[in-house]
Order: structure tokens, then C-alpha cells, then sequence
């Protein structure tokens, strides 16, 4: 596939993440600052979010385990992974993290349960997408082509 | 004798018999040899002829024939036996030719006559066209007569030429001895005759319609053959000469109603017009199929033409009767605008003038009031001063509500703070209040916002007046005041059935109940609160005063504000309560009391706008902190990243200028790393900026902040333009606090 229809791919399938909610602005200011002298500044941030949410997943499970379950170490967790997420604009993991926020907030088990297993499905699902996504920049790259901007209209 | 091979004919040669024999046989022969040199010449001479076969037969036949005959001229007389051998030979080939012949002649002759036949057939053929080429050509010149006419009918658009203009015309075309119109009257029980061909002015002849003749054709849309004898038809003296025939065709009467846009209006008008038509007289003319045709599409073109003549008049008398009005109403307006002109300059006038006299008397009135008196003078003083500025307040009341009126008032609209409007309302009834020993209690609702943008004057006015109403017709009790932001779910009210307000981003609408427990009113009074000079006659409220024109014009001033006010009161004696709600806009940035406006800076568009600025980042979560990091790298700053309090403390030091921290960091509490900072640098200038970055949008985070001595705030997510500013502002101004 030559470059120009790669780019073209690119900016489709980056459309459509925004278009479902899986990305916002934040992830198009985090583009923005990659050039030249921070040629690998998305991929290390999303790396960085990757391992970081992986280790609060964890963290996470292990804690709502317990049987005295410590709902401010939960909500801690929670917070972080809220941060790390508003910050990568990852917006459908954050507002799963603030929905979560608010049954600690109510102490109630199984609702922060069921909060746990929806802001997990949907950490996999943005990190998939966001897999894709740099795989198709890397193809780009590969190919000698540069990734192209995204112009968004909102 | 001589031997000779002679034959003897029987008869002796000379007798006269045998002479006329010998003459006719020549001529016979002489006959039969020219025939067939006259076929032969003819058949030549034609063009065609398909029989030659037949030709030479025939010919040789009559040939044979003619030399059989002459050979008898030999044979009269002594002949030899080689003339009689010829003349036997002769005659046996006449005998087979002829026979021949005659064979061939079955054939031949049905042939000939069938030609014949097709001949007389074509013939007959040609007639009949030559007698449809006749009907067409007479109907083409039918055609071209109506076309004529109708050209000549429809040429003008007034009625008198167009019905002449029709009789005339066909008339001429059909030689017509007389033609008449006879058009139904006004009360449509008569036709009376209108335009007749001969006579110029036919004076009125008038024939019931009900004539079974006149039905009869007034029935059919064609033309119909009457008797001459008809009343109808008696239109002209025919003396003593037999009358020609009489025809008579309906024409309709088409309405202006009649002409709908879709379709052809049905013929469900009763009113026609009868046309007469008559023979010339003592002629044997009768009326043909296609003059009868011709006079009927005449009728009906007659009837099109006469509606657009009508339409024509119709329109004509609408235009003047319009200008007529148009003429009536511009004089009206005139006289309207000078009415209010006049009324304009009066009051304009008496406002100053009454105004004057008003003011001196309320300031000698008060002065007075200050100076020794006796009890009666003082309660004589406070008489004049009391009426007096009842006085004023109506001269102004009067003024403003004409202003009101005229839609010339305009809301004066500025930034104003709510909350003090209602203190000073409250500061202003106080006095009166504490007289009459009422209660009066202010609820402000949370979210009401401090700042608004409106009409502050009028706005007080209003509310001063609701509030002075509830404490003017109150003895005791209460009065409750409450504002709130009306919300959409409260806009539902019954009483506001015809109001809805849509709260939007820069406006929102205040609501402001007062509450009283005081006289009432009733519910029948209610309505008449609004109207001007009506006051509820009810003893009470006499003594209280007052024009009757406060409500009124607080509901101007309130309509003004795109709002409404009205009054509830369960009835006399139970307490009423006054609500309105209004318009207010949402200025755009919040002045805080403490600090100044600050300036909008133009954002620096460099990538580089801080080259080398030294900034301390702190913050706990890591893709947080590597993102803010990459904000200010791309800005251009040197970025030292921690990531926790300890270490925050201890690495920060006088190079660096400005201190990002996460402003909810457990463990030491982000405020208390500000305290210390302030704590580790006390020279002002040492120090660097302090900024917290939160995802905390209320009020107590940032008071909090502003409390531990931190010099700015900014909401997470933070994008490139905006730290960009951000970092602008605070090295310009080395404080900043963005609006919450």
C-alpha cells in the first residue's frame, strides 16, 4: 500500500475513535507536542499509560478482593487512573473512573465491582484502538511517509 | 368451247344482281383492310395498350376476311381454277383465325369490361372527394370566420364594443338579417333585450325567463332552431315576408367566484344570456350544421370575454377603493403622529415645570421639619412633606409609564451586583419596617450569581416597589423575600402559560418571590392589579394611599426585561404573594473583589516563547506529569519533573521560576508544600510561582489555594494554547487565577 492511501487510513480510523468517544482533544494536544526534538512523544506517553493502568488494574482487583475492602485505597487508585487517563484523553476510561469515583465515594461493593469490570472492558478496548493507531503510524514512518495532522472540527 | 380448268359460276355475270354482289364485296373488303390500319394507327398513338397479342389476331382476322371478299370479285365472273384455289385457301385460314379469334375473345372481352368497371368506379371515388374537399374547405372558412371573430371580440375589454362588436361580426359572416342579445335583469326573472344588430337603441323589451322555449335552450349547450313565431325571436318586423329561421344560443354568465385555479368551472350558473340569430328573409337558407357550430363557439368565446371584461371592471374599482383607504389611513397616521407629538412636548413641559415647584416645596418642606416647631406645626409639616412627595412619586409614575407607553423607554443595561440590590432594597425599607414592627427576612439562593447584566436601576425599582406594596398592606407579620435562578422544570407554572423562558449560556432568569402576611386580595381583584389607576376599593387600602400605577409600571418594566410578574393571594385577609422572573445576563468574566482586571495578553505563537525557563514539575501520576512535561518542553522551558512532595522540597531551589504541582497529592498535603515553599523562600522575588493544577472545578479548592499563598490556578486539562498564556500572564503578572 503506498503512502498516501496509508495516511489516508490513518486519519479515517483516527476520525472514527473521536467520533466514538473513544479519544478527545487532550490525545490531539498530545500530537501536538511531538516534532523533531520529541520525535516519540505519543508513543512513550501511551506506553507510559499502558503500564501505568496496568499496575492500577492490578492494584485495583487485588484491593476490591480483600474482605474488609479499604474504600480510600480504592479511590486512590482511582483517581490516578482517572488522572493518567484525562491526561492521554482517553475519555470513555475517564468517565468510567469518575462513575467509579462516586460509588466509592458511596462505599457500595458491588456496584464498585461492576464499575471495575466496566472501566477494564474499556481500557482494553482504548488500548486496542490506540495499538491500531500506532501500528499505522509506524507503517507510515516505516514507508517514509511523515503522519499526517488531524484537523478536527469541534 | 376451249378446255380450260374454268369453273362456272351459276349466275350470268351480267346480271344486276351480281353487279350490287360485285360492288358491296369491294367496298366490304375495302372496309375490312382500313379497320385494322385505324387500330393500328390508334393503338399507336395511345400509350398503352396491353392487348397486342390480341391486336394482330384481330387484325388478322379482318385481314383474311377483307381478301376472302375481295377474292369474290373474281368469282362473279369466269375464273380459272387457281383464283379458286386462293380463294379456298383464303378461306380456310379466315375460318381458323376466326375461329381462333372468336376462342380467345372469351378471354379477352370480361377483361375489357371489368376495366370498365374500375373506370366507373374511381369516378364515383373522385366525387366523393371532390365533395369532401368541398366540406373541408367550407369548415376551414368556418374556422377562420370564428377565428375573426373571436380575434375582433376579444381585441377589446369592454363590454358594450365586445357584444356589438359580436353582432356586427356575425352578421357579416353569415349573412345574417338580424341578431340580437337579450341579457337577464338584476333581479333575474326577465331577460331583457340589450343590443340588437339593426335597431340602435332597442328600448326594453322585456320576456319572462321562464319561456319552455327559453328553458329549452338555456338546457343545451348548443345551438338551438326556434320558431320565429317566439317572443324571442320577434325582434324584428318581418311584414309580410316569410321570416327566415330563427336560432338561438345560450351564452353563460361566468362569475369572477366561478374561476377556480385547477379546473374549468362547471356551468352551475344559473345566469345566461340568450343570443337570437335570424335568416335573412324569404330565403330558402337553412342553418347548417356548421354554422350552427360556428355560432355556438362564438357564444362561448363571448362568455370568456365578458368575464374578463368584468374581472377588469372588478379590479379597476378595488384599486380606487384602495387608494381611497390608503388616502383615509395616511391621513389618520398623520393626525396620530401629531396627537403624539403634541402629548410628547406637554409632558416633556410639565416635567420640568411641575418637577421645579415639587422639589422646592419637598426641600423647604424637610428643612422645615428639622427646625423648632410646635406639635401642630410639626404634624401640619409632616402633612405637606407626606403629600407633597405623594405628589412627586405620581408626576414621576405619570412620566415614566407614558414613557413606557410610547415603547421609548429603553432598559439602561451594565454589570451590577445583584446581591447588593437587594441589601440596599432592604436598607431602604428598614425604616418602615421597624415602625410598623414587620419581620422581614432576604434569601439569597446559592447559585445566584453575584454579578449580572441588566437595567440596575429599574431592576430596584421594581423590586422596591413589590416589596414596598407587601409592606405598605401589611399591619403586622412577616414578609418573606426570596431570589433564586429559575430553573426549567419551576417555568412550568400555570400562571405563566403564555411564558416560557429558555435559559441559555449568557442569560438566566432571576425569580423573586415576596411573601406577605398581610390584607390580601381577593381572587376576583387580581387581574385588575396590572391595569393602571385601578385600585381594589376596599377601606384599607385607601388609607395606605398610593396611585394605583406602582404594579403597572413594574409590569412594563418587567416585560422590558423579558420577563413576568404576577400576584397570588388565596383572598382577603390571607397574605399574598408577589412573583416575577427576568432576564438577566451573565457577564462574561467574573471580577474578583480582590484582585484587578487583568488584561487579555496575545498569546505568543513561537514554539519557543520561554526559551530556557526553569519550571519544577511535580505531580504523582506519571502519564499526568510526562504529559505536562511535554507541554512545557515544547514551550521551550527546562523541566525538572518530581514526583512527590519530599522531593519537591527538596530539589526546588531560587533558579526555578515557576512550580506546577498536582494539587491533590496525598500524602503531604499539596497545600502545605505551598506553605512551605513560602517558608523556604522568603524574599518575594526569590521565590518562584507557584501554580496549582487541578481537575476540581468549586469554589472551596480555590479559596483554598488563594488561602496557602499559591499564586495561581489552572484547570486540568491544560492544552498548548493555554499554557502557553498562562505562563505569559504569570510572568507578566506573577498571579493569576482563572475564572471557576
Amino acid at each position: 500500500m503506498e503512502v498516501g492511501q496509508m495516511q489516508r487510513r490513518l486519519v479515517d480510523y483516527t476520525k472514527t475513535l473521536f467520533m466514538e468517544g473513544f479519544l478527545d482533544a487532550q490525545f490531539l494536544q498530545l500530537q501536538q507536542l511531538q516534532d523533531e526534538s520529541n520525535p516519540d512523544f505519543v508513543v512513550e506517553v501511551v506506553s507510559l499509560f499502558f503500564d501505568d493502568s496496568e499496575k492500577l488494574l492490578n492494584d485495583l482487583s487485588m484491593a476490591l478482593d480483600q474482605p474488609n475492602v479499604d474504600f480510600k485505597k480504592v479511590d486512590a487508585h482511582v483517581h490516578q487512573l482517572k488522572g493518567s487517563s484525562s491526561s492521554i484523553g482517553a475519555q470513555r476510561v475517564k468517565n468510567a473512573c469518575i462513575a467509579f469515583r462516586n460509588f466509592c465515594e458511596e462505599q457500595n461493593i458491588d456496584a464498585t465491582l461492576r464499575c471495575l469490570q466496566q472501566v477494564k472492558h474499556e481500557y482494553y478496548l482504548v488500548k486496542n484502538k490506540l495499538e491500531t493507531l500506532l501500528r499505522l503510524e509506524q507503517q507510515i514512518v516505516a514507508a517514509g511517509g511523515s503522519i499526517p495532522t488531524i484537523e478536527m472540527g469541534f | 368451247m376451249d378446255s380450260c380448268n374454268c369453273i362456272e359460276p351459276q349466275w350470268p355475270p351480267d346480271d344486276l344482281l351480281m353487279k350490287y354482289q360485285y360492288i358491296s364485296d369491294f367496298f366490304i373488303a375495302l372496309a375490312y383492310f382500313s379497320i385494322p390500319l385505324e387500330l393500328i394507327y390508334f393503338v399507336k398513338k395511345s400509350a398503352v395498350f396491353p392487348y397486342r397479342w390480341v391486336l394482330v389476331q384481330f387484325g388478322a382476322f379482318i385481314v383474311l376476311c377483307g381478301a376472302t371478299h375481295l377474292i369474290n370479285l373474281w368469282t362473279s365472273t369466269m375464273h380459272s381454277r387457281t383464283v379458286a384455289m386462293v380463294m379456298t385457301t383464303a378461306k380456310v385460314f379466315t375460318a381458323a383465325v376466326s375461329c381462333i379469334t372468336a376462342l380467345l375473345l372469351v378471354h379477352i372481352i370480361p377483361d375489357l369490361l371489368s376495366v370498365k368497371t374500375r373506370e366507373m368506379f374511381l369516378k364515383n371515388k373522385a366525387a366523393e372527394l371532390d365533395r369532401e374537399m368541398g366540406l373541408i374547405r367550407t369548415q376551414e372558412e368556418t374556422g377562420r370566420h370564428v377565428r375573426m371573430l373571436t380575434h375582433e371580440i376579444r381585441s377589446t375589454l369592454d363590454r358594450h364594443t365586445i357584444l356589438k362588436t359580436t353582432l356586427v361580426e356575425l352578421g357579416r359572416t353569415l349573412a345574417l338579417e338580424e341578431c340580437a342579445l337579450w341579457m337577464p335583469t338584476r333581479a333575474g326573472l326577465e331577460l331583457q333585450l340589450s343590443y340588437t344588430l339593426r335597431q340602435q337603441n332597442p328600448v326594453g323589451y322585456t320576456v319572462p325567463i321562464h319561456l319552455p322555449v327559453i328553458n329549452q335552450v338555456f338546457s343545451s349547450s348548443h345551438a338551438v332552431k326556434i320558431s320565429p313565431n317566439c317572443p324571442v325571436a320577434s325582434i324584428h318586423p318581418s311584414g309580410k315576408y316569410t321570416p327566415g329561421e330563427v336560432v338561438a344560443v345560450r351564452v353563460p354568465l361566468l362569475h369572477l367566484s366561478d374561476f377556480q385555479i385547477n379546473d374549468w368551472p362547471e356551468l352551475s350558473t344559473k345566469r345566461y344570456a340568450l343570443m337570437v340569430l335570424m335568416l335573412p328573409l324569404d330565403s330558402a337558407r337553412q342553418w347548417r350544421v356548421h354554422e350552427l357550430e360556428l355560432v355556438e363557439v362564438v357564444a362561448d368565446q363571448v362568455a370568456v370575454a365578458l368575464s374578463h371584461a368584468a374581472i377588469l371592471e372588478e379590479s379597476m374599482r378595488a384599486r380606487d377603493l384602495l387608494m381611497e383607504q390608503n388616502v383615509a389611513l395616511d391621513m389618520a397616521r398623520r393626525e396620530a403622529e401629531t396627537a403624539i407629538r403634541a402629548r410628547n412636548d406637554f409632558l416633556a413641559v410639565m416635567n420640568h415645570e411641575m418637577r421645579t415647584p415639587m422639589h422646592a416645596i419637598i426641600a423647604l418642606s424637610s428643612l422645615l421639619q428639622e427646625t423648632e416647631l410646635t406639635p401642630e406645626q410639626r404634624l401640619m409639616v409632616e402633612t405637606i412633606l407626606k403629600s407633597s412627595n405623594l405628589l412627586s412619586t405620581l408626576i414621576n409614575d405619570v412620566l415614566d409609564l407614558s414613557r413606557l407607553e410610547d415603547g421609548s423607554l429603553q432598559l439602561d443595561l451594565g454589570t451590577f451586583n445583584l446581591y447588593a440590590v437587594f441589601k440596599e432594597v432592604l436598607n431602604l425599607i428598614k425604616p418602615i419596617v421597624s415602625v410598623k414592627k414587620l419581620h422581614v427576612s432576604l434569601n439569597l439562593a446559592p447559585d445566584l450569581p453575584e454579578y449580572a447584566v441588566g437595567d440596575e436601576k429599574r431592576l430596584m425599582q421594581t423590586i422596591l416597589n413589590v416589596v414596598g406594596n407587601a409592606v405598605k398592606f401589611s399591619k403586622d407579620g412577616s414578609i418573606s423575600i426570596t431570589a433564586f435562578v429559575a430553573k426549567a422544570e419551576l417555568l412550568r407554572d400555570s400562571q405563566t402559560s403564555e411564558f416560557f423562558p429558555v435559559p441559555g449560556d449568557n442569560h438566566f432568569y432571576l425569580r423573586v418571590q415576596v411573601k406577605d402576611s398581610g390584607i390580601g386580595v381577593s381572587p376576583q381583584d387580581i387581574p385588575k392589579l396590572f391595569t393602571k389607576f385601578a385600585q381594589t376599593q376596599s377601606t384599607a387600602t385607601r388609607n395606605s394611599g398610593g396611585t394605583g400605577l406602582g404594579l403597572a409600571i413594574c409590569k412594563r418594566f418587567v416585560n422590558l426585561m423579558e420577563g413576568h410578574i404576577w400576584i397570588e393571594s388565596e383572598g382577603l385577609g390571607k397574605g399574598c404573594t408577589a412573583i416575577f422572573m427576568v432576564k438577566l445576563g451573565i457577564p462574561e468574566r467574573l471580577n474578583e473583589p480582590e484582585l484587578a482586571f487583568m488584561p487579555k495578553v496575545p498569546p505568543n505563537h513561537g514554539p519557543t516563547a520561554f526559551p530556557g525557563l526553569k519550571v519544577l514539575v511535580m505531580d504523582e501520576n506519571g502519564v499526568s506529569r510526562k504529559v505536562t512535561k511535554g507541554l512545557l518542553v515544547h514551550l521551550g522551558c527546562d523541566v525538572t519533573m518530581v514526583s512527590s512532595s519530599e522531593e519537591c522540597l527538596r530539589v526546588v531551589s531560587n533558579e526555578h521560576k515557576v512550580v506546577f504541582m498536582d494539587a491533590c497529592v496525598p500524602g503531604m498535603d499539596g497545600y502545605e508544600i505551598a506553605v512551605r515553599i513560602h517558608e523556604k523562600f522568603t524574599k518575594r522575588h526569590e521565590r518562584p510561582i507557584i501554580v496549582a493544577l487541578t481537575g476540581n472545578t468549586d469554589k472551596v479548592t480555590k479559596e483554598n489555594c488563594m488561602r496557602v499563598g499559591m499564586d495561581g490556578v489552572i484547570l486540568k486539562p491544560v492544552s498548548l494554547d493555554k499554557m502557553r498564556s498562562v505562563l505569559s500572564d504569570l510572568l507578566e503578572h506573577r498571579v493569576l487565577f482563572e475564572a471557576i
